[in-house]
């Protein structure tokens, strides 16, 4: 094997030799290899949260017509790393009357349970923490300890608007898990195995083109599970403060910025995997490491939408969260489960082409079906407020900003 | 002593201990705390039986689901959790020994069974368990009857729920 087709793998095989060759057996290699791969994996997220948050942070700025972070480091790069120094070095507040154990448990569990679902995600066809038989249910049930992690944060600090906070993030986090699984179950259907590196082989096409009123759904709900904007009630600063982490401060509440960046991204990550055919792409069956890179390029379109979301949405209102949930999202994808399951049995025997022709007009009629019905529900439309033409800031080099100090 | 006995001895010494700290702990939501360790030592026991799926229901459902239940009502009940009460009742002895009667009773039945001395087989790594334990939950050979007549019941109780929480509109006049 060439260092080059898959360099991940090839320094596994050399460390494992390198063990071998100073006299441990291949069962000890290998738990050392996952502990130190296990060790790689969270400790690679946490750095890349530092570009993630700058990535999110520049986005969001263009969004709103502003530069973002542009003073240190080119286009600013360094700014998260000079936060984080900052964070570092603050005081670790313990208010009076927390529960002790519950209020440091948390930040703890809101990382852990999203570097879990690092294990079984495959980042191309050969690199994977583990490839369990029930992977998709275990991305599920780790999303559930993170659940876990907010209760605790919330009922641990001793504080009504962190309480109110954890009360609306569990409700929605119970609630959009329903259409979540609902969703997911499509996947796993059409594939005929929960395994997450079995889904991805399987997808030829990528299911998004085969049931994309499911990816719809699956995209919204994984959205309102890693709860920001717009569905960010459980930290809506400008009613509750700052929700459950309001009496955190330092490195603790760094771990909770830290798990919600890299749920979004572990988020985009995964719908990618379910629904963008995760590593696939020309080539990548030969050539190992160029499955990664079409993974990574994938996700970050998928993670851009995410910010987009984000931008450009004000938040629900908890009854409009609800509704969206359960009259909207839930008998949708409880119709699509249904439709998709008739219409591949019904044509299990035709053409693999000619199935996926029918399950695609399927879900298309499913999405125009849903989509009229749900404006038959508005009863006003809204007056538009101001004009549509917007002043926009344009900069003539994107890569150029005044007063970076660069020279243009 | 293999590596899975030592396993299995630590989680087993976890999960007992939480179990006891349920009912020992004096604030209610450190017992749902507690809980919650003890059913995530039950998923590990399920794992290292190599029933990996049911090991993910067991944290899906008891803690991503039942304990955030039993969480989210306690959170509604803050002042009703640190009160100074005893813990046990007058005649705490008597349950006690009951106890220990019917778990003699039980181990003692379980000796008498012939395969209480044989050791775990360890399942083909390519075993179909999953596929095996979905196709007998559909199979009218299998488990359909109980299968569905638990998913009819859940969904009686998914109306009642519904019917209860409901907002009737009152009529005017």
């Amino acid at each position: 094997m060439s260092f080059w087709r898959d360099p991940i793998i090839f320094i596994i095989e050399w460390a494992k030799g390198l063990l071998a060759g100073i006299g441990w057996g291949p069962g000890w290699a290998t738990i050392v290899g996952f502990v130190i791969g296990a060790f790689v994996l969270a400790a690679g997220a946490m750095f890349f949260v530092v570009f993630l948050i700058w990535y999110e942070r520049k986005l969001i700025g263009r969004l709103q017509d502003r530069f973002g972070p542009n003073r240190l480091g080119p286009w600013g790069l360094f700014q998260p790393i000079a936060d984080m120094l900052k964070i570092f070095t603050k005081e670790l507040i313990t208010p009076s009357g927390v529960d002790w154990i519950a209020y440091n448990l948390a930040p703890v569990l809101s990382v852990a349970a999203v570097l879990m679902m690092w294990a079984v995600t495959p980042f191309s066809k050969t690199f994977f923490g583990v490839n369990i038989s029930v992977g998709i249910l275990f991305l599920i049930a780790v999303g559930g300890l993170g659940e876990v992690g907010i209760i605790l944060a919330g009922w641990g600090s001793n504080n009504k608007y962190a309480l109110v906070g954890a009360l609306r993030a569990v409700a929605q986090l119970c609630s959009y898990e329903v259409p979540f699984v609902i969703s997911a179950l499509v996947p796993v259907m059409l594939t005929g195995s929960m395994s997450l590196v079995d889904i991805v082989e399987a997808q030829n096409p990528w299911y998004i083109l085969v049931a994309p009123a499911a990816a719809l759904v699956f995209f919204i709900a994984s959205v309102a599970e890693t709860g920001r904007a717009p569905f960010d009630l459980a930290e809506a600063e400008s009613e509750i403060v700052a929700g459950y982490n309001v009496e955190y401060s330092g490195l603790k509440f760094g771990m909770f910025f830290v798990g919600e960046f890299l749920h979004a991204f572990t988020a985009s990550f995964i719908f990618v995997t379910v629904f963008l055919g995760g590593w696939r792409g020309p080539g990548a069956d030969q050539i190992p490491v160029l499955g990664l890179v079409y993974f990574m390029i994938k996700t970050f379109i998928v993670y851009f939408a995410l910010i987009l979301f984000r931008g450009t949405n004000p938040r629900f209102r908890i009854d409009q969260m609800m509704d969206l949930n359960w009259k909207v999202l839930t008998p949708l994808s409880l119709v699509v489960i249904m439709v998709i399951a008739l219409v591949d049995r019904l044509f299990a025997s035709s053409a693999d082409w000619l199935r996926t022709v029918i399950l695609l007009a399927a879900n298309l009629a499913i999405l125009v079906v849903a989509e009229r019905l749900i404006r038959r529900g508005v009863k006003t439309t809204r007056p538009e407020v101001g004009s549509r033409e917007r002043p926009v800031a344009s900069p003539d080099n994107l890569f150029i900003q005044p007063g970076s100090g660069a020279k243009g | 002593m293999s590596g899975l006995q030592i396993v299995f001895l630590i989680v087993a010494v976890v999960t007992l201990f939480s179990g006891v700290m349920v009912v020992a702990s004096r604030k209610m939501m450190h017992s749902a705390l507690w809980l919650i360790l003890t059913l995530l030592g039950v998923a590990i026991l399920f794992a290292t039986l190599q029933a990996g799926f049911f090991a993910i229901v067991q944290v899906l459902v008891y803690i991503g689901a039942i304990s955030i239940l039993i969480i989210f009502t306690l959170m509604l009940t803050r002042r009703v959790m640190d009160d100074e009460h005893p813990q046990v009742i007058k005649g705490w002895w008597l349950p006690a020994v009951m106890a220990v009667i019917l778990f003699g009773l039980i181990a003692g039945f379980l000796a008498t069974w012939e395969d209480f001395q044989v050791m775990l087989n360890e399942l083909p790594a390519d075993a179909e368990n999953l596929a095996a334990f979905g196709s007998a939950l559909v199979n009218p050979a299998g488990y359909v009857i109980p299968f569905e007549v638990a998913s009819v019941l859940l969904l009686a109780a998914l109306v009642g729920a519904i019917y209860i929480a409901v907002e009737r509109k009152e009529k005017v006049g």
